[in-house]
């Protein structure tokens, strides 16, 4: 059923962007500040929600062309091989560890290895519940 | 991390990249990839026999869940090492010869390959881990991969019932052997066997030690396919001839084996287990040789004298255990002598055994058939086939210049020793051992004599057989060499091998510093175990000539007492069973769940609330009520009500949405910004998903039901309601537990965070997220499969 809402549409348009940037920023502020994988995560499906939504499922995949299942899959893989690489350094399992490194233009950062395993989270929770979402919205 | 770690990995991490050569390389055959693992393996291993023989077994741990007491430890000793070698020898013979054996054009290598590489793996990591824990995870992956592999064939009824039945006796039997070992650390305190080993004493007199003892034993049974176990055997013969070579003959099945001479330190000396041990071995050694003897499919002759051997070798433990029995020290060495026999046999089978499956295989592939009724007069045809085959079949009977011999005339040496020195019941044993090697020697001439001698049929097979590839020989080639060659030199066997596994299972039957001094000789003069032979020999090769005279005994057995049957009625009674339940309450309405659900709910918590009386209401202690939180309560109830009296259910939804909406301000009020926001993006996707989901419903309509149903509704609404509202009430008044809060208040030094949340959620409590993120996947992937791979859909595809 394809049907246009003009301005839904032109909405969409613009308002995706800033739900991305904004789900990129949760993700990325969720070390210090409120956010993370999993709201980071969630934030971005319900932007690829509305983008589906207002557009029909044709287009929505011509522009994103991913298969959620794998990077659901692939996402709870980064999050499991994080916590297997911490047997490399002979710590227990899901050890995590954070340091402090100097970049350019950013001035002193932390770089933490949560974060390696956010993004596993991160992902996981996109490719699932896009995988869910779309499942039920496909079957008709 | 030490380097035995990786080597037992090494074959799972290799089978990440099979599917990729499989891909890659489509016309090499993938098996010469896979060739080299259990090649560089086996050498590995070789070149830890030195240390082994001279320096203490030394254990390498490597940290996994340390916190349970549950460390990836590996114990590499005599026991172990033999074991290793078995499977990494075997298997890379048997790699080669499934390269001939499997087509690469018509089968699917790179799943077989990646079974095979998972089985090999877990193999090794059954016989060389010392955690319990450890060993019980490799111990079922190895019952799942041989379901796998027999069930490689998938398209056959038949390799789909004997997979399922392999699985379901041996994980029975795995968690049996699971129970055992809690009990087990249950009195130790520890999950370490040797730590285990150590404190045999304080087991010994625990009233827990019978308990464990049956349920190990169940596992090890269960595994090595012992009466009346046995059924599955027969029918994991489904599987490829490799497989039934390397798992179903000379690894896997050897696992229950190991697993007694590795508890055989802790168990043995008990009366109980040398009983039970050896009388459950000698009846499988009888009852499979006798049931081989009638089978006419060559491959089912050999899984029922796997069975039998298999038993052999179980029935030695139980007697060499009696070693250990305090006040049969002057005895204890003469019963060590069933030790060694079982070890030893234990290489003899493999070897025989493994170049039979071989030959049988060929035979399978050049014929067309495997069925000794229209097979026949081979030997000239097949000239190298036949001589394999008579030395492998000439062993397994025990006869000489082959290592059966010896191994055969140790048993029997074994059989006597304990009649002797045991007494009572044990004076049956040589006559039971002396019985079923008759039905050995008979089973060995069939498998021999029927298949190559005699007329050749040609018009009963489908092909013109002919010798196959040299490759696909030089496997069994080189097993059947080893038959001869173990026979001439047997003790180079011995002083590598054989005396320190000797030493890992009777560890405190000599002083420290000494050592087992074994010595092996092929003629010991005219003693009784030679005239047994002789005996075997004689009365079986008259069985084997009045064969068909005799054979209607098998028509006679109770019909009753099939096994096999018993097994088939309880697994479909059990079906019958479950089916029945799940129709009386799986009613397809969501309503009726939700009345259980909530029921239960009420039932549970209400009535647990009530006998702990926790229903207290102290409100002193509570913050002011502000006015926008009276406003955000009243649009809740508003919402809340509207969802009730609506008349859309897209509207309802919505309303349902905005419930939450508002409990996400409330957070924010509360200064919880993570969960507050989380709150708010969790509900817009609830939201989207259920009116997503409502589009496919009809209309909502006024609901005419029955008074009795809309009373029932209403009273388990208000039970729920009444219930979360005062427990919600009552929760401030109780503090049962400190507050564990203060645990994470360092979160910035320890993990460097400054949101202490999201250090629990991925540094504290990574495991929990780890998990839950893997639950949801699995939800995903769960609503995919149910939504998209429906019959229905399947059968439109077609």
């Amino acid at each position: 059923m394809k049907f246009s809402n003009v301005m839904l549409e032109t909405a969409t348009k613009i308002i995706i962007f800033i739900v991305l940037t904004f789900s990129t920023y949760l993700f990325f502020a969720g070390h210090h500040n409120p956010g993370g994988g999993f709201i980071g995560g969630l934030v971005m499906t319900a932007a690829i929600v509305l983008f589906y939504m207002t557009f029909d499922v044709v287009t929505a995949r011509e522009v994103i062309p991913v298969n959620f299942r794998k990077i659901g899959a692939f996402g709870a893989l980064i999050a499991v091989t994080t916590g297997v690489g911490s047997f490399l350094f002979d710590v227990p399992f899901l050890t995590q560890s954070f340091t402090y490194v100097d970049l350019p233009l950013f001035g002193e950062t932390e770089l933490a290895t949560s974060l390696l395993f956010d993004v596993g989270v991160f992902l996981a929770v996109i490719g699932s519940v896009m995988t869910i979402i779309l499942s039920i919205s496909e079957d008709v | 991390m030490s380097w035995i770690h990786f080597f037992i990995l090494v074959p799972i991490l290799f089978s990440v990249f099979i599917p990729i050569l499989y891909k890659i390389f489509p016309r090499i055959h993938t098996g010469w990839f896979v060739l080299s693992i259990p090649i560089v393996l086996f050498i590995y291993f070789l070149q830890q026999v030195p240390s082994v023989m001279n320096q203490e077994p030394v254990l390498h741990t490597l940290s996994w869940i340390s916190s349970l007491g549950i460390d990836f430890s590996v114990y590499l000793d005599g026991l172990g090492l033999l074991f290793s070698l078995i499977i990494t020898g075997i298997g890379s013979l048997v790699i080669l010869y499934s390269i001939y054996y499997m087509s690469k054009e018509r089968e699917a290598l790179h799943n077989f390959y990646v079974y095979l590489m998972l089985f090999m793996s877990s193999m090794l990591g059954v016989v060389l881990s010392d955690n319990v824990i450890v060993l019980y995870v490799f111990w079922e992956i190895t019952s799942i991969s041989s379901f796998l592999l027999i069930a490689y064939w998938y398209q056959r009824k038949g390799s789909r019932y004997g997979a399922q039945k392999s699985m379901l006796i041996t994980i029975f039997g795995g968690l049996s052997m699971l129970a055992g070992f809690l009990l087990l650390s249950i009195v130790t305190d520890t999950f370490s066997i040797q730590a285990m080993i150590g404190m045999r004493e304080e087991i010994f007199h625990h009233s827990l030690f019978l308990p464990a003892m049956l349920l190990i034993l169940l596992g090890a049974f269960t595994k090595s396919a012992q009466f009346p176990f046995h059924i599955w055997l027969p029918d994991a013969m489904e599987a490829p001839t490799p497989i039934s070579a390397y798992l179903h003959s000379a690894t896997m099945v050897k696992a229950g084996i190991y697993l007694v001479a590795r508890f055989t330190p802790i168990f043995g000396g008990a009366t109980e287990w040398m009983w039970a041990v050896s009388i459950c071995g000698l009846v499988t050694l009888f009852w499979g040789s006798f049931l081989a003897v009638k089978q006419t499919d060559l491959k089912a002759l050999l899984a029922y004298s796997t069975v039998s051997q298999l038993g052999m070798i179980m029935s030695l433990l139980g007697v060499g255990s009696m070693a250990l029995y305090p006040g049969t020290e002057e005895a204890s060495i003469l019963l060590s002598t069933a030790i060694l026999a079982a070890l030893f046999h234990l290489i003899n089978h493999a070897t025989f055994k493994g170049s039979l499956f071989m030959i049988v295989g060929i035979i399978d592939l050049e014929t067309g058939t495997r069925d000794i009724r229209r097979l026949g007069g081979l030997m000239s045809i097949m000239p190298i086939s036949f001589t394999i085959t008579v030395i492998g079949g000439l062993s397994m009977a025990g006869l000489p210049p082959f290592n059966g011999f010896l191994s055969k005339e140790m048993f029997f040496t074994g059989m006597l020793n304990a009649a002797e020195s045991i007494g009572s019941w044990t004076t049956l044993f040589p006559y039971v051992a002396w019985l079923a090697s008759v039905f050995t020697f008979v089973y060995s001439l069939i498998i021999i004599l029927k298949t190559f001698a005699g007329s050749y049929q040609p018009e009963k097979l489908d092909k013109k057989p002919a010798e196959p590839p040299v490759g696909m020989l030089i496997p069994p080639i080189i097993l059947a060499s080893f038959v001869v060659v173990f026979f001439f030199f047997p003790n180079t066997l011995s002083y590598t091998v054989l005396e320190p596994a000797m030493q890992s299972i009777l560890p405190f039957l000599l002083n420290t510093g000494e050592q087992f001094h074994v010595h092996i000789t092929a003629f010991h003069g005219w003693n009784m175990e030679l005239l047994m032979t002789i005996g075997v020999v004689l009365f079986g090769t008259i069985l084997f000539f009045t064969l068909k005279k005799w054979s209607a005994i098998y028509d006679h057995l109770p019909e009753k007492l099939n096994i096999n049957d018993l097994y088939n009625a309880g697994l479909s009674g059990m079906e019958k069973f479950s089916s029945k339940i799940i129709d009386l309450h799986m009613t397809g309405y969501v309503r009726d769940y939700l009345v259980y659900l909530f029921t239960f709910v009420i039932v549970l918590i209400g009535s647990s609330a009530l006998h702990f009386q926790v229903f207290s209401f102290h409100f002193q202690g509570n913050g002011p009520i502000e006015i926008y939180e009276i406003v955000l309560v009243v649009v809740m109830v508003l919402a809340a009500l509207y969802v009730i009296l609506s008349t859309s259910r897209v509207m309802a939804v919505i309303a349902v949405g905005a419930v939450g909406y508002m409990l996400s301000l409330f957070f924010v009020i509360l200064r919880a910004p993570d969960l507050a926001l989380t709150q708010l993006v969790v509900e817009t996707i609830t939201t989207t998903l259920f009116a997503l989901c409502l589009i496919y419903l009809p209309k909502l309509k006024k609901e005419i039901s029955r008074v009795r149903v809309k009373v029932t509704n209403l009273l388990i609404a208000i039970g729920v309601g009444l219930i979360f509202t005062l427990i919600g009430l009552s929760v401030q008044g109780h503090r049962l537990l400190p507050p564990i809060s203060h645990y994470f208040e360092d979160a910035y030094e320890l993990a460097g965070a400054k949101n202490m949340v999201n250090a629990i959620l991925v540094d504290f409590r990574g495991y929990d997220t780890m998990f839950e993120v893997i639950v949801l996947l699995i939800a995903g992937l769960g609503v995919f499969t149910l939504i998209k791979l429906r019959p229905t859909s399947r059968e439109e595809k077609e």
